[in-house]
């Protein structure tokens, strides 16, 4: 004869810390957390003490000193008696700049790649392979480099422009003039009046716009197709090239002359920032063409097949049925390419462009001394501009996600 | 039947027609390059261009290449030779190679002597010749399993005897810090029989102990005792394709263990786990290499108690890894994430625990989707050695600096170039080639 009693109510033990699973991930979370800190901690004591050793503290004042260096390549107003501030913002401004011109290169080289590695014509598809395999299994460094010894190597310098029997010439009808120590081209002056040609061209970009969803909703009613592409196209250039005349031709272009040792005026790029642009974009397209390949390898051949039986023509099917597939798997290899190509910009230091490394973290942090202040104050613009750039690739991830049930 | 049809018809052939050739537009090569190279008025115009395009490649590197210049002793020297034999064509000046190809591979290593003057270099770089070939011995049955598994022991001995043969000094100071990795193990069979996380604190913190306060003064008392050394070398002597091999290996070899361990974490339900992995994973993938590197060779006295000043090579080791670490994390998430939820259920159904479903069930497999993934990633850690030539490291890529700025081959570019280039380039082809090949090895899905 058994009585039913009550289970024992179980005490807390110490033990059951580490044998109950229950309160066992409890144990592991603290004693990682007392780790972790203890870990923070040490480093932190320790170079508190280096610094008091040194007689050195954090201080952020020395931004505001005079930076007494010049800068060959600015996208703002920048003179050696500007203070470290402005240099960084400087450097910031070129590490933006190269990344941005390089995405937009690298995505043009690396959709024709990808593209032209699928192609059918045998040659062609060869020859990309041979780009992409050469490109993705050597340092981008290396091209870096190599890029900017081809540019300053086999260019002439601005003196063989000059005479009457040259042995350079500048191209496109004399406005371009690639050198050995940058490459010229003409600059648009905007004079008065060029405000009303900008007004008009946007306007025709809101117009193009607006034609179009006014196309998709009369297609959607009637069925009638309109030539899209030369509507657009019309309305793209033929405002814009009236308002120009119209308004007596406002914007005209300062062109590079010869004056001296080297050329005046016009837009100058240097060497550093053609050769830093160009192997990025070259480097990178070829890593962006292998993402492309396998977006549209990764479209069943059926979408195609379903969308011919439908009477779609191939571009169509192309543009309406597997783009839009290929692109969700394409689109967020290529955002981490972009942020890798952002990264690989700060190797602009093998080639002398002033970047935010060049000019933060390189002269500023040599002549200043704070080295503990500007590498952190580096990083943590990388940081920010990463997590910008993966943020965005979230935001898109999310919305063109499969609603899958 | 057949009478009658033969009385209707005039001519009826009662032989078999030998069979006719195709014509000529439908056979061999002329068929092959119309369907391939001129099947449209599109693909004709792709074909011309590339045709131009490696036309022009070719006309300009072929007869540069052809006429190249194998041995002199200076660029000067390269360029008598080129107007006496070629006329003055333009011709590669490989000479530059030839001669400095020693310093190109072990950097400033210094030179053995003891084997005579006129010994080859597999002599005078005896240490580190001995250190490459036994580096295949150990990376054989890693990579193909039909050797015998025994050999394994000797792959995890290898990296302690390629650091001895590479550093030289004392034998003891490798032998003890592997005796660190023994106490690890002793630790873990000991404490394991009281809890799993007790063992694994132990096999954390016992090494740890032992490295910190131990290993060095029980090495240098062996070393009194039974003194087993070669001659030392200095860490800014190694250089040239050594010192990325050095780098490269032991940041793939150290950054697949954390990465997977950072991966567990991420994904782990564990709160502060999780924030910690995400916070160094994030951080690590934000900031360009490049800081990193410098932050090793500016900033790390700054975090270490003061006093402490540890070699270059291994500063720069242990940044490399931890960022290819991260990188390796987010790999080996993707093949977590890859795996059908069903997996992690069966295992849990079959009562196995966290570990041993990992380590069974789970990573296998999560491991086995993500190879292409791991792969690219060692690919880019080798190929991101060439960093540090900005922090006075000399690999390849930074004696092409220093080849250049000395007076015999000032002005030799592109033929630097192309050899490293063709170093780097083998390495990494072989090694996406052999993951291509893995995969396939370990495809068991039926297609």
């Amino acid at each position: 004869m058994t009585t039913l009693t009550d289970p024992n109510k179980e005490s807390f033990r110490l033990g059951q810390l580490i044998y109950d699973t229950r309160y066992r991930s409890m144990t592991i979370q603290v004693i990682a957390l007392i780790g972790f800190m203890a870990l923070f901690a040490w480093l932190i004591s320790n170079t508190v003490v280096n610094l008091h050793a040194l007689g050195q503290d954090i201080n952020f004042g020395f931004l505001t000193v005079r930076s007494g260096y010049d800068i060959n390549q600015t996208l703002i107003e920048y003179s050696s008696n500007s203070n470290h501030l402005r240099a960084a913002i400087v450097g910031l401004l070129n590490t933006l700049l190269v990344a941005f011109l390089g995405c937009i290169l690298a995505t043009f080289i690396g959709v024709i790649a990808g593209v032209l590695r699928l192609s059918k014509n045998w040659l062609t598809a060869r020859l990309m392979t041979v780009y992409i395999e050469s490109f993705r299994n050597i340092p981008v460094l290396l091209w870096i480099i190599a890029f900017f010894a081809v540019l300053t190597e086999a260019t002439s310098a601005p003196n063989a422009f000059r005479g009457d029997d040259p042995t350079a010439f500048m191209w496109l009808n004399g406005s371009v003039a690639v050198t050995n120590r940058g490459t010229y081209a003409p600059l648009p002056i905007w004079h008065d009046g060029s405000v009303v040609v900008v007004v008009v061209f946007l306007a025709s970009l809101v117009a193009i716009w607006a034609f179009g969803r006014y196309s998709r909703k009369r297609q959607e009613e009637t069925g009638d197709i309109l030539p899209n592409l030369w509507i657009k196209l019309g309305l793209f250039f033929v405002p814009a090239v009236l308002a120009y005349f119209v308004m007596g031709r406002p914007i005209t272009l300062e062109y590079p002359e010869l004056q001296g040792f080297n050329f005046q005026g016009g837009l100058q790029m240097r060497n550093s920032l053609i050769a830093l642009w160009l192997a990025l974009s070259v480097y990178t397209g070829a890593f962006i063409a292998e993402n492309v390949r396998a977006g549209i390898l990764a479209v069943s051949h059926g979408q195609t097949e379903a969308a011919f039986a439908l009477g779609l023509r191939p571009n169509r099917t192309m543009r309406l049925v597997i783009l839009p597939q290929a692109l969700r798997v394409i689109i967020p290899p290529l955002i981490s390419q972009y942020l890798n190509l952002t990264k690989n910009s700060s190797l602009a230091l093998a080639v002398g462009y002033m970047d935010l490394r060049s000019t933060l973290g390189g002269i500023t942090l040599n002549q200043t001394g704070r080295a503990l202040e500007c590498m952190m104050l580096m990083m943590l613009i990388y940081l920010i501009i990463s997590l910008l750039i993966s943020s965005a690739m979230n935001f898109y991830n999310s919305s063109v996600e499969l609603k899958e049930r | 039947m057949s009478d009658l049809h033969a009385h209707s018809v005039s001519f009826v052939r009662d032989t078999m027609l030998p069979q006719a050739t195709p014509p000529i537009t439908e056979r061999g090569a002329i068929k092959w390059m119309r369907e391939n190279l001129f099947s449209g008025w599109f693909n004709s115009i792709l074909t011309i261009v590339s045709i131009y395009v490696i036309y022009v490649i070719l006309s300009h590197i072929l007869p540069w290449f052809v006429n190249s210049i194998w041995v002199a002793d200076s660029l000067d020297e390269c360029r008598q030779i080129r107007d006496a034999v070629n006329g003055g064509e333009p011709s590669a000046c490989f000479a530059v190679i030839t001669e400095r190809w020693q310093q190109l591979i072990y950097g400033f290593y210094p030179v053995d002597r003891s084997w005579g003057a006129d010994a080859s270099f597999l002599f005078l770089y005896i240490r580190p010749n001995i250190a490459f070939a036994l580096l295949f011995v150990a990376i054989a049955p890693i990579l193909y399993d039909k050797l015998p598994r025994k050999m394994l022991w000797f792959s995890a001995l290898y990296p302690f005897l390629a650091f001895w043969l590479v550093w030289g000094g004392s034998v003891w100071m490798p032998v003890s810090v592997l005796a660190g990795l023994v106490l690890a193990f002793v630790a873990f069979q000991l404490l394991g029989s009281v809890s799993g996380l007790v063992a694994a604190l132990g096999a954390f913190l016992m090494p740890l102990i032992w490295w910190y306060f131990l290993a060095a003064p029980v090495a240098d008392a062996i070393q009194s005792i039974l003194p087993v050394s070669l001659d030392p070398v200095d860490s800014k002597k190694i250089g040239g394709f050594m010192i990325s091999i050095i780098i490269g290996l032991a940041g793939i070899v150290l950054s697949l263990p954390i990465g997977v361990v950072l991966a567990l974490g991420r994904q782990s339900d564990l709160l502060i786990v999780k924030m910690i992995c995400v916070g160094f994973i994030e951080f690590i993938r934000g900031v360009p290499l490049i800081t990193l590197l410098f932050t090793a060779s500016l900033l790390l006295n700054y975090f270490l108690p003061p006093g402490t000043n540890f070699d270059i090579v291994l500063r720069v080791i242990i940044m490399v890894t931890l960022f290819a670490s991260a990188y390796m994390a987010e790999t080996i998430r993707g093949g977590l994430a890859a795996l059908p939820k069903g997996q992690y259920e069966a295992a849990d159904s079959l009562g196995l625990d966290y570990w041993k479903s990992q380590r069974l069930i789970i990573m296998p497999q999560a491991l086995k989707i993500s190879i292409p993934g791991i792969v690219n990633n060692f690919i880019g850690l080798f190929k991101d050695t060439t960093l540090v030539l900005f922090i006075g490291i000399f690999d390849m890529l930074g004696l092409v600096g220093a080849i250049r700025a000395s007076t015999e081959w000032n002005g030799v570019y592109f033929e630097l170039f192309i050899f490293v280039a063709a170093v780097f380039w083998i390495c990494c082809f072989s090694m996406s080639r052999y993951s291509q090949w893995l995969e396939r090895k370990l495809q068991t899905e039926h297609r």
